[in-house]
């Protein structure tokens, strides 16, 4: 059997849902989106990866129809939608506040987008119940959404946002009222009601792990630019900037002047160590600055020195045991501290390493990604 | 320790008044009989409802009473449609300005509440400041006659309750969430069917808190329909006052108090139950 791979992004001939083309937005003298070019396609969990005030929410409210863009062009299944009004857009939001009203009950709250199209009374009634059932939330329809807890309440603003059956949800923070354990199991559900609706999702977060978990695609983005769109496992292994690499999980950067040795591979001149060897697919200048990223789970620690290129000696400086895994501080002899991560396996054992212990760091010619921004 | 306030401001006074309103009329101080000098027992047995079957005979009273049911009424809705919009604009207004806008309501209470209302009797009269203003700009050629009728019972009542109106409305304003209207407006409502929907049920509590605060104290009001609406305007609280100074009598005069505290109890138990049911809803 074969298995299509959902990935409409690479396909040059597929149309996007949603298309933004050089769009910038300015509050006052503030550019909230600078000319931003960006395509989203139908069925896609895409989501919208940033500190807070790099534009990501301004992005959403475009696409709800609550603000408009300064310059440039919007369009959902290729229809320009710039200044049309919110209620007029076959776009739904789900609100970080989730915004349910307080006094219709929860069955109502649900029926409230429907009631406004004029929906058929037993269409109505259908739609809600299916909705209901969907969000596990069937016994609560009587109940007004302050006598639900908060989990329940978010799956009442996703119903509620569901209901008209959106070309487009938006999700502001969807997740973000939530107490870790059930954001986790909520993740999920939102991927499998994602699934069994079809609906194309856009998700708003600062938690790049809940988007890492979630979405098809992610952009990172900064100060109104998007920096990059990948998918998780892209944007995790090859991100393309040391901005990209910081944001998303943990990393070490090696910084220092590079020269090419053969095809695709580097040394790169680190403080005056032995040259670290690196492959790129990106090419370098001779004597170019460049930036190395390694991931702390791809290096190794060892005790005695190891076979192999990228070996350098250290001292453990600290040590933190997280449970699933340990991560060791090692201080190399230039100062510059190296994180390393090893996968706790056994249950007993004793820990090969202790504080102030002379180590040796080392990690392959493919582990890390070398960068020149 | 609620109780204790209740009875020491309320039902003692409020016994009193009953006693007297069962008293009859009589050349001396006080000028009522019977009174504690006779007896207890003496006392309680020479009281009758007398006064209030004559409450009821003479149509004089029950005509105020309705007067001033109607009055009251049509000020309080006036005041509510001209209360709401500025309410509105004031929680709406920049965070900076709400503390400005709110003074400036608030600002009319430092003058004497007298003082005002004979304010606008410079200002009502036939040679007052808004006629002359009128005559000034061509508008009109004969004095318009607005004191002493109706109009201005309504201009006075208006003006001196609205901020008792805007208060309670702007702070249910003021709390409404503003993501609210913008999910209505997601879901598919226009910007005045998001206010019919969602603005005006969730300001509910603040309308009817102000619309009592309005209501219970215009249906007694006194001074506003003596000074300005002169002989023509029949209010409870006018005849009240000439029972007692100008006829002095006494026992009937507690006799109109004590229906128009009957009638005052209603609205005053509704309210109550609507702040209880409020409190409820958002517990």
């Amino acid at each position: 059997m074969v298995e299509t791979v959902f990935e409409p992004w690479a396909d040059p001939n597929a149309d996007p849902l949603i298309s933004f083309k050089n769009v910038t937005k300015i509050f006052g003298d503030f550019v909230a989106i600078d000319d931003l070019t960006l395509d989203i396609f139908e069925r896609e969990f895409f989501a919208l990866l940033g500190p807070s005030g790099c534009g990501k929410t301004t992005m959403m409210r475009m696409l709800a129809g609550f603000e408009n863009p300064t310059s440039g062009s919007m369009s959902l299944s290729g229809h320009d939608i710039a200044g049309i009004p919110p209620n007029k857009r076959a776009v739904n939001m789900m609100f970080q506040s989730y915004a349910l009203f307080p006094h219709l009950s929860v069955w109502e709250n649900i029926a409230f987008g429907l009631r406004r199209d004029g929906v058929a009374k037993d269409v109505l009634h259908t739609r809600v119940e299916e909705m209901l059932k969907l969000t596990r939330l069937e016994k609560f329809g009587r109940r007004k959404p302050h006598q639900i807890s908060g989990g329940q309440r978010q799956r009442v603003a996703l119903a509620r946002s569901l209901a008209k059956a959106p070309k487009l949800l938006l999700l502001d923070e969807p997740l973000g009222a939530l107490d870790k354990k059930l954001r986790q199991e909520t993740q999920f559900e939102l991927m499998d009601i994602q699934e069994q609706t079809g609906t194309t999702f856009v998700i708003v977060t600062h938690d790049q792990e809940e988007a890492m978990t979630v979405a098809s695609r992610v952009a990172v983005m900064d100060e109104g630019r998007i920096i990059q769109v990948a998918t998780p496992e892209k944007i995790y292994e090859g991100p393309n900037s040391v901005y990209v690499a910081d944001f998303i999980g943990d990393v070490n950067i090696l910084t220092g002047p590079v020269k090419a040795v053969g095809a695709d591979t580097y040394l790169l001149d680190f403080d005056g160590m032995e040259p670290m060897t690196a492959a790129s697919d990106r090419t370098f200048a001779e004597g170019a600055t460049a930036h190395l990223a390694i991931r702390p789970e791809k290096i190794g620690i060892h005790v005695e020195r190891p076979e192999g290129p990228n070996s350098v000696q250290g001292k453990v400086l600290d040590i933190a045991y997280l449970g699933n895994l340990s991560t060791y501080h090692v201080q190399l002899p230039n100062g510059q501290i190296i994180k390393a991560q090893t996968a706790n396996t056994r249950r007993v054992s004793r820990r090969a390493f202790t504080w102030e212990d002379p180590v040796w760091v080392s990690w392959s010619a493919t582990a890390g990604v070398l960068l020149d921004r | 320790m609620p109780y204790l306030w209740l009875l020491t401001l309320f039902l003692i006074p409020f016994v009193i008044v009953f006693k007297i309103a069962l008293s009859d009329a009589a050349l001396a101080i006080p000028p009522y009989m019977p009174t504690m000098k006779d007896g207890l027992s003496a006392m309680l047995s020479q009281l009758d409802f007398e006064n209030f079957v004559f409450l009821t005979e003479d149509d004089l009273y029950w005509k105020a009473y309705l007067s001033s049911l109607k009055i009251a009424f049509i000020s309080t809705v006036m005041t509510l449609l001209l209360g709401y919009p500025i309410a509105y604009a004031m929680a709406r207004a920049p965070h900076e300005w709400r503390a400005t806008l709110m003074m400036l309501i608030i600002l009319p209470f430092w003058t004497s509440f007298l003082i005002r209302v004979y304010a606008w009797v410079g200002i009502l009269s036939t040679e007052g400041l808004l006629n002359r203003f009128l005559f000034w700009i061509g508008a009109i050629s004969e004095p318009l006659m607005i004191l002493n009728t109706s109009t201005a019972v309504y201009i006075g009542i208006v003006y001196t309750y609205i901020p008792f109106m805007i208060l309670p409305i702007y702070a249910a304003l003021e709390r409404l969430d503003a993501s609210l209207i913008e999910a209505a407006e997601d879901l598919g409502c226009s910007r005045v069917k998001a206010f019919w929907l969602i603005t005006i049920p969730l300001s509910k509590g603040g309308i009817i808190a102000g619309c009592f605060l309005v209501f219970i104290p215009a249906l007694g009001e006194f001074v506003i329909p003596s000074l300005l609406g002169g002989s023509g305007t029949l209010m409870i609280g006018k005849v009240l006052f000439e029972e007692f100074f100008s006829n002095r009598d006494w026992p009937v005069a507690s006799a109109v108090a004590v229906i128009l505290l009957i009638i005052l109890i209603i609205p005053i138990i509704l309210f109550q139950r609507n702040e209880q049911r409020q409190q409820e809803a958002e517990g």
